[in-house]
């Protein structure tokens, strides 16, 4: 933190999953999936994301085995360039440019030095399938400007274009046609549906395309829910096609089977179908996938499929049709409701999950924790059904308590409301519904929270709706002789002169509540319940309220329609400063007496934190977002960081993470992105190299030991271990993948020479030690028995190692370079 | 991947008493047989031994009856004057009673005429009781004094004059044969020890005792006088443990119920309440016709008998719970079916593959999970369920609703289908908790079956009920509102300054309806 800091706008986990088919490795290990600008690698028995292949400065648009060595995989992006890399290390190996926006990204095992990807060059709606001559070369930067156009007029959606039967034709879809290139005679032959306009077949537009792998086979998904399976298509007039009907909605994607004995299809009933032998009578389902299907992809080995879905999941299916694993992002398809909270216990951010579920999703570990069912209700998917939406909801009593409010609105007269409250139950690690309350109110409740106040015996709870009133629930004991048990009633109805209760808000110590109404802020005992003052700006309706923390508790926060915000003291009873801002969002930070309050105008959103007592800002920062900010919470730290600045000292405690109109999720950071990102990448390297069995742990820990004395030792000998890094050769042979590097015993040689023949004795000196060493420990490894030899050795090597320190004799250099020459063998085991 | 979510049966809270276990188990008695006796009940007591007969003590004479009869099997009426708390010894043989001129008089059952008088009370003996070694009766009268008696000799060993006015109630203990209780009228309840001459205990009560009670143990005494109940830890030397206070008007009589579970007290006020003796805590409420003097429970709560003031005896049997067994037992598969495979030991290399529990679905819900709407609401719509489970049935209908498939399920039914729906919205409709539901329903109803009207009498016949029913509800409705108006005028005058007081109002779940055609 010695450099000036600078605080950036990040964006921080939650990328989408599903934009793309996920890819599956060879051997079914792992399956790759775009994340945005980055590609990720999970692993398929654990959920784990392995790693993060980022290099792309655009969003990928497409990743493919290279179907010659199935240990690289492709992967295009926006911004022009297609990348070639070692997954199962995460190393860039080339980068191709290609120097136009890359839509999607094809390979076929025949083509063996093009792939095939999708451009569009003159007009914005245009889109071309082009080859890609991919020029053999050493350097890790290759131009590759040698496109070959293929097919003209094509969807940009990869789902409509298919390679089929090795290779020999190339199938693409668009609206109601389908066109086939066949390469070898390079001729297009075009298949038009009736796209009447008649009703009967006003829905046959193509969605999606995929091919036999072995057969003269091509299958297509339509709209209205039917899957064509075209054969016979060499000839324009003796094709022929037969239907498969099981949805009733769009097919969203085709897959077939490796072998070509069955087809999957998806779409919005979130059921998988299984088409056996391409009959309609042989047919399995997986159903309740939970969401719409939108990618289908099967792995090279057959064993696995995958489906990913609109709630941002993948789940990994086996082949018998049973789910095995689920991926699960940060579910983000339908409007947010509830805003961003944080769970006290697990700190996890909670927010509208699935239809129905509030999803917990850990910030840390860009995972999603858990689903919690509310509604539990079946969702019944069909498009144009008011579905019941969770509006509201707030943890109460560090985080003992759920509070949720769910409503549909049929007309406008026809609200159901229900309220439900949650316990946390220590026993089952879960929240269990407690009371469930219907009609609270008797219109839209518009704001719901908790007394937090620490001392407070009997949780309490306020909602205020538009019916006026604003209803205080306390919880209750009924129990009996016959069971324990607690429920919520209701306290208190209270409301002021009739208007629209619009926000209500406790204050830190629980002893005064704040209601808005409409352009009124009442503020009432808590206690007694007795209204005490209200306060009116005439500056529009009330849209947040807030109180003041710690040494600010006097202040009481609004921000109205209009664009004012108010200071209220609350021993003068009387406004201390206002200040003219739209805000949009209003956060108190729990760890201090910060607000945070995003602004909205024409050109973007504005940060301004501040503290109630004085009206000056702490810190603006200027444009963090050209979209509107929608909701804003502040997460406290594990660990405090230290800003020395004074500008930054608000982020300290806690950060700041506010979720924009089209659902990014994006915080503030100091942190370059590569300071940020590599001790995850350092951690998961060590554990992926580590595979923790009970013998591990053994080992592990004696090992760490020796680690941790040999690192004492070099200290003592003020030589670092990082050294070898500074040498090229070293470098270059310890970080190219094994499978590319030329044999050990070319390798050998050069390698030692390098070590030997630097101008730096002392750096030249360390590195054999260094080498003796580990080649010791794997002996060690290997065998634990020979305690004594390694003792043996041990004294050796410390003798050796002063020794050079002091000088290097002749012979003893000589003996050096023997003892090296010897065991090279573990060079390739690198 | 979730399963099936069984739709949510909205709930409505039961109204009037909970059901509990001693809900079940206290109304569980047949209708009572009432028994006229000559004046007001005072006493009932059951013999300890079967087959269970039980005296009782009305005006001049005592009853004995036998557990189903109604008539009297013995009368002992050998009384110059009202008769007083006629007690079974503990082998059912004897039989003890004071009389309101002083004296106490031992029967045998099998005979008429007392075998012993014990002359020496001077005034009305209201307490009479058997000591635990079978030998000895104590007594207890309006001179202030309690005497213990010899049975073999019938002379009066020993005098306690300690009380300072009348002892209206008193038992012997069980297991000591020397000790006994008596309240009285001082507000005093004292225990006394037949070695020691002298009380041994006294408690406060607080009001003239009328009633008290030695658990078997000895070790909790309850006392009851004036509206209180009182429980004393005798162990701790008399401490209160719990002051009981649910009656109206004074407690007269006190029983254990044979577990020893459950406390019942009797009172004035027509009631007979029934505690836990764990928590104290009212379990259950029995309702008499008139005052309640008296109270005994049969052998294992069988009958419960109580006597009233207007000299009504009423007598509950037990319900007999052979019935159940009587229906002919199914098939069921033999004990070894289930054993197998369940005591099979895992082997090393055996891989145990759990198989999920299945999750009961209900009927409708079968048919809803298979999309078969119309099948689903047939299924709700039969009378067994809509009678019995009315919120089942709009639950569904709800549901459908929510699904966007209720016209579909609604549509092409025929007369006799029709009218089942038809019928369940005329009973259902005017009710709030189901009106917004309903009355969706019948919108779409009506829309479906308009062209049709006129073709069938039966179910012209149901819409026009239907409309009558909406038109009453639309009459009563503005009634309501004219109240409410009425209401908010009188409040807005009494109002106080402060604009906390509140006014709740009614949901008036109805909202404007509309017209029905037919």
């Amino acid at each position: 933190m010695v450099e000036k800091e600078n605080i950036r706008v990040v964006r921080c986990g939650g990328s989408e999953l599903n934009f793309r088919r996920a890819v599956f490795s060879a051997d079914s290990k792992y399956i790759f999936c775009v994340s945005g600008d980055f590609v990720k690698v999970y692993s398929t028995v654990t959920e784990e994301c392995v790693h993060i292949l980022h290099g792309h400065r655009n969003l990928v648009t497409g990743i493919q085995l290279n179907p010659n060595n199935h240990l690289q995989l492709y992967s295009s992006s926006l911004d022009g360039t297609i990348k070639l890399w070692d997954y199962i290390d995460g190393i860039l190996i080339k980068t191709f440019t290609v120097g136009c926006k890359l839509h999607a990204l094809f390979t076929v095992a025949q083509a063996e030095d093009s792939v095939f990807a999708i451009v569009n060059k003159e007009k914005p709606d245009i889109f071309q399938l082009v080859s890609v001559k991919l020029p053999k070369s050493s350097s890790q930067e290759v131009e590759a400007k040698e496109l070959s156009f293929v097919l003209d007029y094509i969807n940009q959606s990869p789902k409509c274009i298919a390679f089929g039967n090795e290779g020999v034709y190339v199938a693409a879809v668009r609206e109601f046609y389908l066109s086939v290139y066949f390469f070898k005679k390079k001729t297009t032959s075009r298949f038009t549906l009736s796209s009447s306009r008649n009703k009967k077949h006003a829905k046959n537009n193509f969605t999606c395309v995929a091919c036999h792998p072995t057969e003269d086979c091509i299958a297509s998904g339509h709209m209205d829910g039917k899957i064509r399976l075209w054969r016979n298509f060499y000839d324009d007039k003796k094709y022929t096609y037969t239907c498969l009907h099981w949805h009733h909605d769009m097919v969203m994607d085709l897959a077939f089977s490796v072998t070509g004995t069955s087809l999957l299809s998806g779409g919005r009933e979130s059921v998988l179908v299984e088409w056996r032998d391409a009959t309609e009578k042989n047919k399995e389902f997986l159903p309740r996938l939970g969401a719409t299907i939108e990618h289908i992809s099967v792995s090279p080995a057959g064993d696995l499929f995958c489906t990913s879905h609109s709630d941002n999941k993948i789940i990994i299916i086996h082949r018998n049709l049973e789910a095995s694993a689920v991926i699960q992002g940060l579910v983000k398809d339908r409007s947010i409701f509830t805003g961003l909270m944080i769970d006290p216990r697990t700190k996890a951010l909670v927010l509208n999950g699935k239809p129905g579920h509030l999803q917990f999703y850990s910030l840390q570990s860009d995972k999603q924790l858990y689903n919690l069912d509310i509604i539990q209700q079946e969702y019944i998917n069909d498009y144009g059904l008011i579905q019941i939406e969770l509006t509201k909801a707030a943890f109460g009593c560090f985080g003992n308590w759920l509070a949720t409010v769910e409503q549909r609105q049929e007309k406008e007269t026809e609200l159901e409301l229900q309220m439900k409250l949650w316990m946390y139950n220590k026993k089952t690690q879960g929240f269990i519904l407690n009371t469930k309350i219907n009609m609270p109110h008797e219109d839209c409740i518009t704001a719901l929270c908790f007394c937090n106040a620490e001392k407070s015996e009997q949780p309490t709870l306020v909602t205020a709706s538009k019916d006026g009133y604003f209803k205080v629930w306390i919880l209750t004991d009924d129990s009996d002789i016959y069971k324990k048990a607690v429920g919520w009633t209701c306290d208190f109805v209270g409301s002021y002169h009739k208007y629209q209760a619009t926000n209500c808000c406790f204050s830190e110590d629980g002893s005064l509540l704040a209601v808005s109404f409409e352009e009124i802020v009442t503020i009432w005992d808590s206690i007694t319940w007795e209204l005490k003052c209200t306060f009116c700006q005439r500056a529009g309706k009330i849209r947040h309220l807030c109180f003041g923390r710690l040494t600010c508790s006097k202040y009481l926060l609004g921000a109205t329609e209009n664009g004012i915000l108010c200071c209220w003291n609350l021993l003068s009873c009387a406004l201390e400063w206002n200040a003219k801002l739209n805000v949009r969002v209003m956060e108190p930070d729990p760890n201090s007496e910060n607000i945070a309050a995003i602004s909205q105008s024409s050109v973007g959103s504005d940060l301004f934190v501040f503290k109630p007592s004085e009206p000056r800002p702490l810190y603006i920062q200027k444009g963090i977002s050209r979209e509107e900010v929608q909701w804003g919470v502040f997460v406290p730290r594990d660990v405090p960081e230290s800003f020395t600045s004074e500008a930054y000292q608000w982020l300290n405690r806690s950060q700041f993470y506010f979720l924009t109109k089209s659902q990014s999720l994006l915080t503030f950071s100091t942190k370059s992105p590569e300071e940020k990102l590599t001790p995850t990448s350092k951690q998961l390297l060590a554990e992926e190299s580590l595979p923790t069995t009970p013998f591990y742990f053994i080992l592990g820990k004696h090992r760490q030991l020796q680690d941790e004395k040999l690192n004492e030792t070099l200290e003592n000998e003020l030589v670092q271990l990082p050294l070898t890094e500074n040498i090229p050769a070293v470098s270059e042979l310890l970080h190219t993948p094994a499978h590319v590097l030329p044999s050990a015993a070319f390798l050998c040689s050069m390698f030692v020479n390098s070590l030997l023949l630097s101008k730096e004795t002392k750096s030249a000196k360390e590195i054999p030690e260094d080498v003796d060493m580990e080649e010791e420990k794997e002996s060690e490894d290997s065998d634990e028995e020979n305690d004594f030899i390694e003792k043996v050795q041990d004294t050796n090597n410390t003798g050796l190692g002063e020794d050079i320190i002091h000088q290097l004799s002749k012979s003893e250099e000589k003996e050096l370079r023997k003892f090296r020459k010897i065991d090279y063998s573990w060079i390739a085991a690198l | 991947m979730a399963g099936y979510k069984p739709v949510a049966i909205q709930t409505y809270p039961i109204l009037g008493e909970k059901i509990t276990q001693d809900t079940l188990y206290w109304n569980n008695y047949k209708t009572p047989v009432q028994i006229k006796e000559f004046g007001a009940v005072s006493k009932v007591d059951f013999s300890p031994q079967p087959p269970y007969n039980y005296a009782v003590t009305a005006s001049s004479r005592i009853h004995i009856y036998g557990r189903y009869s109604q008539e009297p099997i013995k009368t002992f009426s050998r009384f110059k004057d009202t008769a007083y708390c006629a007690t079974f010894r503990q082998d059912g043989r004897l039989l003890v009673a004071g009389s309101e001129d002083g004296g106490v008089q031992l029967f045998d059952i099998s005979g008429r005429a007392p075998l012993r008088q014990f002359e020496g009370h001077t005034k009305a003996v209201h307490t009479v009781d058997f000591t635990a070694d079978k030998y000895h009766v104590v007594s207890g009268a309006d001179d202030y004094t309690v005497k213990l008696w010899d049975i073999p000799n019938s002379k009066e060993i020993l005098t306690f004059k300690e009380h300072s006015d009348y002892v209206r109630c008193g038992c012997a203990s069980k297991l000591n044969p020397d000790l006994f209780i008596t309240g009285s009228y001082d507000h005093t309840v004292k225990m006394f020890d037949a070695r020691t001459n002298t009380s041994v205990l006294s408690v406060e009560h607080g009001q003239p005792v009328e009633s008290v009670l030695l658990f078997p143990s000895g070790g909790l005494l309850v006392s009851a006088g004036g509206r209180y109940v009182k429980v004393w830890d005798m162990l701790k030397g008399g401490q209160l443990l719990v002051s009981l206070k649910n009656h109206h008007k004074t407690v007269t009589c006190l029983c254990l119920s044979s577990s020893g579970q459950r406390l019942l007290s009797g009172s004035l006020d027509r009631k007979v309440k029934v505690y836990s003796t764990t928590a104290y805590k009212v379990v259950h409420s029995f309702d008499y016709a008139a005052s309640i003097l008296s109270l005994a429970l049969a052998h294992e709560d069988e009958t419960i008998v109580v006597g009233m003031t207007n000299g009504i005896l009423s007598v509950k049997h037990r319900k007999s719970e052979a019935k159940k067994e009587s229906l002919p037992r199914r098939r069921r598969p033999a004990y070894r079916t289930f054993i197998k495979g369940k005591n099979y030991m895992k082997q090393r290399d055996d891989i145990l593959i759990n198989r999920p529990a299945k999750k009961h679905l209900e009927l409708y819900d079968r048919d809803l999970k298979h999309f078969r709407i119309s099948k689903a609401l047939d299924r709700v719509l039969d009378p067994t369920c809509t009678i019995k489970t009315p919120e089942i049935t709009v639950s569904i209908i709800k549901e459908l609703n929510r699904r966007g498939v209720l016209a579909n399920a609604l549509a092409g039914r025929d007369e006799k289908e029709i009218s089942h729906v038809l019928n369940f919205l005329i009973r259902h409709l005017s009710q709030p908790r189901f009106a917004p539901v309903l009355i969706n329903a019948a919108e779409i109803i009506i829309d479906i079956y308009l062209p049709v009207i006129g073709q069938s009498p039966v179910v012209d016949k149901k819409f026009l009920l239907l409309q009558g029913l909406v038109e009453k509800e639309i009459d009563y409705q503005r009634e309501l509102l004219e109240t409410l108006g009425m209401m908010d005028m009188l409040f807005a005058t009494m109002r106080r300054k402060e604009g906390t007081s509140v006014l709740e109002h009614t949901s008036d779940g109805f909202p404007e309806n509309k017209k029905i055609e037919s």
